[in-house]
């Protein structure tokens, strides 16, 4: 441990120590407005931190965590996140009578438990990173009123989470007893290459790290927790499931397993599987709901299949493919939650299609930026979502992976038809009674909003330059 | 310049026109859209006249250049006929809704201008992504128009409508990635230009499947039989304006597509899939006739009527000889106007009766003279009436295809003479027997829409009389095409000989 390496480690000792800081104001002075400047203040320190690690030659810190640029890209699109997901925050809250301040705090502690993640090089990170995110979730999907849906689904994540966590550990474990290394990288290059790996153990033990990380990403069959939190916890909350908790895992599994020659590998079967499943479970099951949090729980599912096929590409195209894609899919999805929660207070969300109904005749620029969100779900033209999407087909038909594609194509189109229900509901009349009142739209959040849309469109229209960036990151 | 021009204008004339309605007036609005369209048609006639009828004229910008894209566009004779109806048609549908929108004006004329935006790319658009981006895009607005502002069952027929050609476009972008991988591993030149690609060389298979692929995006658009349901629907669903630009443009955005990629794209795979097509052709065209002589929905049956023309120009795309190709982009501009014209015609029904059922018609002539004189003129278009412009191309296709196919050939003209069946019932059914309605409660088309039907009646009388402009300028594009298609043809050929 040198000078060098601490300040290559930077930005995680900043997140590490904002919360600290966040408490101890907090414990000599409540005020909302304080809690969330300072939480702001220290997202964009922690920003500013990541040109260290940038400038730093290897950004290995010993053999635990690797911050490179792929780790920079990556915790800076997470603050990103976090920084949205805390101004969405903020007037949601504002008119609660609940107590704020903790939110900020553990909403920080969430985001270490993500950046450690995205940098970890080792087993013992991986699973602190995890652990981390997870206890605050708990916390947070529980958040303002503990009403007996957020509680459920809090209970609910935590016993999924819990034993999520022991197959991890378990596979851990086993692999370790077999490779005497917990590096990441290395016992990935030797489960693709040595023979001895095709012992039963170190199968049984990939199998459990692969329901852990599966549990994570929400992918089928490890996705029963999804709609229940989803429609459970505060609209904040679950754009933050849905977009960084979900992204540092996918960015760890692209890290380790984009590298593999996939196509003969024995992971390949077994993410494609889970791949098709996804797609096909998610974009189905959201076809029979009726409440927007829920179709976009199934949503997101879909979308984690979608990312999995560009983990199968395999090489540099898939890091890239992935990356895009996951990009485009953080804008939008913090987009439609951010709308979301702008229509909610912490007593109402008028998440299902009945609530929505006639949103438009009452709010229109509002319901054309959510109308414009969920166009990019489902990737139309003109959207990031539907760059992103050719990017993973342009990856896919590149190594010929014709089948994956074929059903992410089907998919694509069983998907446009949920994600329209929910804009003709926009649409239509609304059926008599009052529309959701936007008590919570302030200047910064509408700020917000705007920013996100102009991305969409950026990326939509103009990709070139986002593209330079991705392609020169790895 | 002058396409992107065009296509910034339009898109433009869609915003001034939602801006207006925000903050001014609903009328106001009506006018940016009219006054924006005109400026397209004065730029293209501006065009026409400045390069004396060659129009040639082609940009390129870069765009995602890690990806091979460009901002390729280019105008040939077929491209500037095809834009020239979508531009008049735009015309025609923002004068039509003038009284027919009453709600969300502004997002109304929005949707309108990228629909036309959507469909002028098309036609214009030479880089494969371009082309597919422009494909795409179209199809959101059209949605919104059917399910926002469209009849009873609306909803459902949007949906049907937005899956039917998303899903189909996707297979497309397939076989448009699929061609990009092969040409550039061949190549090492990595481009969605269409110029580049169209020398590829594919291994037969390949260029089925993949021929396979554009087809089912075009097939669905055009609509070609067995994936044709969801055009009944929305054409019956969608208000008038929509109705117009469905039949009268996005349909021809299938058949440009068979003439402009499909063909040249896979010269040898196409040859053997020509006599499949041109059954499902002739399907077409006797199954939708004979629909569309089932129906009592007024707007139901022109829909049908519209699978039995576009049969036609199906069948003379896929004889690919300069006669029947001719007759095809005639039958293209004919169906647009006669068929927009029926369209109308509903639309202004339908805003006095409250009704599209023919049964509840009848003797309209005498309330409406008028408008029963304009009924029969558009009904004898439909039927192919010499002299108006359905039957210049209709008759040109047939000559055309039956050098290729004579059986299939006698087949189609069946469908001239169920055509010509329903046709008359139209007009038995609308405009003659007795008066239902008391003298003086329904009023007779009054100015605008007299000024709506006047140059669609001048357009069908000059294409069915004097059509020669109209082939002479499509001439050198449909020859460039298939001087394009012979020559990878003899260059296929010796090649397919060696594998033999």
């Amino acid at each position: 441990m040198n000078i060098t390496d601490l300040t290559t480690l930077l930005p995680i000792i900043i997140l590490a120590a904002a919360p600290v800081v966040l408490m101890l104001v907090v414990a000599f002075y409540r005020s909302h407005v304080l809690t969330f400047v300072l939480t702001a203040i220290s997202l964009l320190i922690c920003a500013a931190s990541l040109l260290y690690p940038l400038s730093s030659a290897s950004g290995h810190i010993g053999t635990l965590l690797t911050i490179d640029k792929f780790a920079v890209f990556y915790i800076a699109l997470l603050l990103a996140a976090c920084l949205v997901t805390g101004i969405f925050t903020y007037g949601y809250l504002q008119t609660s009578k609940c107590i704020k301040e903790e939110f900020y705090i553990l909403l920080m502690i969430a985001t270490l438990g993500c950046s450690i993640l995205v940098c970890s090089n080792h087993f013992v990170t991986f699973f602190l990173g995890i652990e981390i995110l997870s206890v605050s979730l708990y916390a947070l999907i529980a958040y303002p009123r503990a009403t007996l849906r957020q509680v459920e689904a809090s209970v609910k994540y935590l016993i999924l989470a819990g034993s999520s966590s022991a197959f991890l550990l378990f596979g851990m474990a086993l692999i370790y007893f077999h490779s005497a290394t917990m590096e990441i990288s290395q016992i990935v290059t030797l489960a693709s290459s040595s023979e001895s790996f095709a012992s039963p153990i170190v199968f049984a033990g990939f199998g459990m790290l692969i329901v852990g990380i599966g549990f994570k990403l929400a992918v089928v069959p490890f996705h029963l927790w999804t709609p229940d939190v989803y429609e459970g916890a505060p609209a904040p909350v679950t754009s933050f499931i849905a977009t960084a908790s979900k992204g540092a895992v996918f960015a760890l599994l692209l890290r380790f397993f984009a590298p593999l020659e996939m196509s003969n590998g024995r992971f390949y079967i077994v993410f494609a599987v889970i791949a098709i499943a996804s797609m096909f479970v998610g974009n189905l099951l959201a076809l029979l709901q009726n409440n927007i949090k829920r179709i976009l729980a199934y949503s997101s599912i879909a979308h984690l299949g979608y990312l999995l096929v560009a983990l199968l590409v395999s090489g540099p195209l898939a890091v890239t493919a992935g990356t895009f894609y996951l990009l485009a899919y953080f804008v939008t999805t913090l987009g439609a939650f951010g709308i979301i929660t702008i229509l909610s207070r912490d007593d109402t969300e008028p998440d299902t299609l009945q609530a929505c109904r006639g949103l438009a005749s009452s709010h229109p620029l509002l319901t054309a930026v959510f109308t414009a969100m969920l166009l990019s779900l489902a990737g139309i033209p003109l959207t990031a979502g539907f760059i992103g999407k050719f990017y993973l087909l342009w990856a896919g038909v590149s190594v010929q992976l014709w089948l994956l594609v074929i059903i992410l194509v089907i998919n694509s189109a069983i998907g446009l038809f949920y994600y329209l229900r929910i804009i003709v509901a926009l649409y239509s009349k609304s059926a008599g009674q009052s529309c959701p009142s936007t008590t919570s739209l302030s200047c910064a959040s509408g700020l917000v909003l705007a920013i996100l849309m102009l991305l969409l469109l950026w990326i939509g229209i103009y990709p070139a330059g986002v593209l330079h960036v991705i392609q020169n990151m790895f | 310049m002058i396409i992107v021009w065009i296509l910034s204008i339009t898109v433009l004339g869609g915003l001034l026109a939602w801006w207006y309605d925000c903050h001014w007036n609903q009328t106001l609005c009506r006018w940016a859209a009219l006054l924006t369209l005109f400026v397209d048609l004065a730029l293209l006639i501006w065009h026409y006249s400045a390069t004396a009828g060659i129009i040639a004229v082609s940009q390129t910008y870069p765009w995602i250049p890690q990806f091979g894209i460009s901002f390729t566009v280019r105008m040939d004779g077929l491209s500037f006929l095809l834009v020239f109806l979508t531009v008049f048609l735009g015309i025609i549908s923002v004068a039509t809704s003038w009284t027919q929108i009453k709600e969300r004006v502004g997002f109304f004329h929005f949707n309108l201008m990228l629909i036309l935006a959507g469909i002028i790319g098309v036609f214009t658009a030479l880089d494969m992504f371009l082309f597919y981006f422009f494909w795409e895009l179209m199809l959101v607005p059209m949605y919104f128009l059917i399910s926002i502002w469209g009849h009873e069952n609306r909803t459902y027929a949007a949906i049907k409508f937005f899956i039917f050609t998303q899903a189909s476009g996707l297979f497309m972008l397939l076989a448009i990635l699929g061609l990009y991988f092969i040409h550039g591993r061949a190549t090492g030149v990595y481009t969605f230009d269409y110029a580049e690609l169209l020398g590829t060389h594919l291994s037969s298979t390949a260029a089925m499947w993949l021929m396979l692929g554009f087809i089912i995006a075009f097939a669905v658009k055009l609509p070609a039989v067995p994936v044709h349901t969801w055009l009944p629907d929305a054409h019956t669903q969608a208000p008038t304006a929509g109705s117009v630009i469905l039949a009268g443009l996005l349909l021809k955005t299938g058949a440009y597509g068979f003439i402009r990629f499909v063909i040249p794209l896979f010269p040898t795979a196409a040859a053997a899939i020509t006599p499949t097509m041109m059954i499902i052709a002739v399907i077409g065209i006797i199954y939708g006739a004979i629909l569309a002589f089932a129906q009592t929905d007024l707007k139901r049956l022109v829909a049908y009527s519209s699978i039995s023309h576009l049969g036609f120009a199906l069948l003379g795309i896929f004889a690919w000889n300069t006669l029947a190709l001719q007759g095809a982009v005639i039958v293209l501009l004919a169906h647009g106007l006669s068929t927009g014209a029926l369209f109308v015609l509903v639309g202004v029904l339908d805003e006095r009766l409250h009704s599209r059922d023919m049964n509840n018609m009848g003797g309209l002539w005498t309330a409406m003279p008028r408008m029963g004189g304009v009924g029969m003129f558009f009904a004898m278009a439909s039927l192919g009436l010499p002299g108006l412009a359905n039957f210049v191309g209709e008759f040109l296709v047939l000559l055309g295809s039956y050098k290729v196919s004579p059986v299939l050939t006698i087949l189609a003209t069946i469908g001239f003479v169920v055509s010509t069946i329903y046709s008359l019932w139209i007009v038995q059914r609308v405009f003659h027997g007795k008066c239902k309605f008391e003298k003086g409660q329904l009023t007779d088309l009054n100015i605008r829409e007299t000024a709506v039907f006047a140059p669609m009646i001048l357009g069908i009388l000059w294409l069915g009389i004097f059509p020669q402009p109209i082939l002479n300028t499509a001439k050198p594009a449909i020859e460039a095409l298939q001087q394009s298609v012979a020559n990878q043809a003899k260059v296929d050929l010796p090649h397919d000989g060696e594998h033999q």
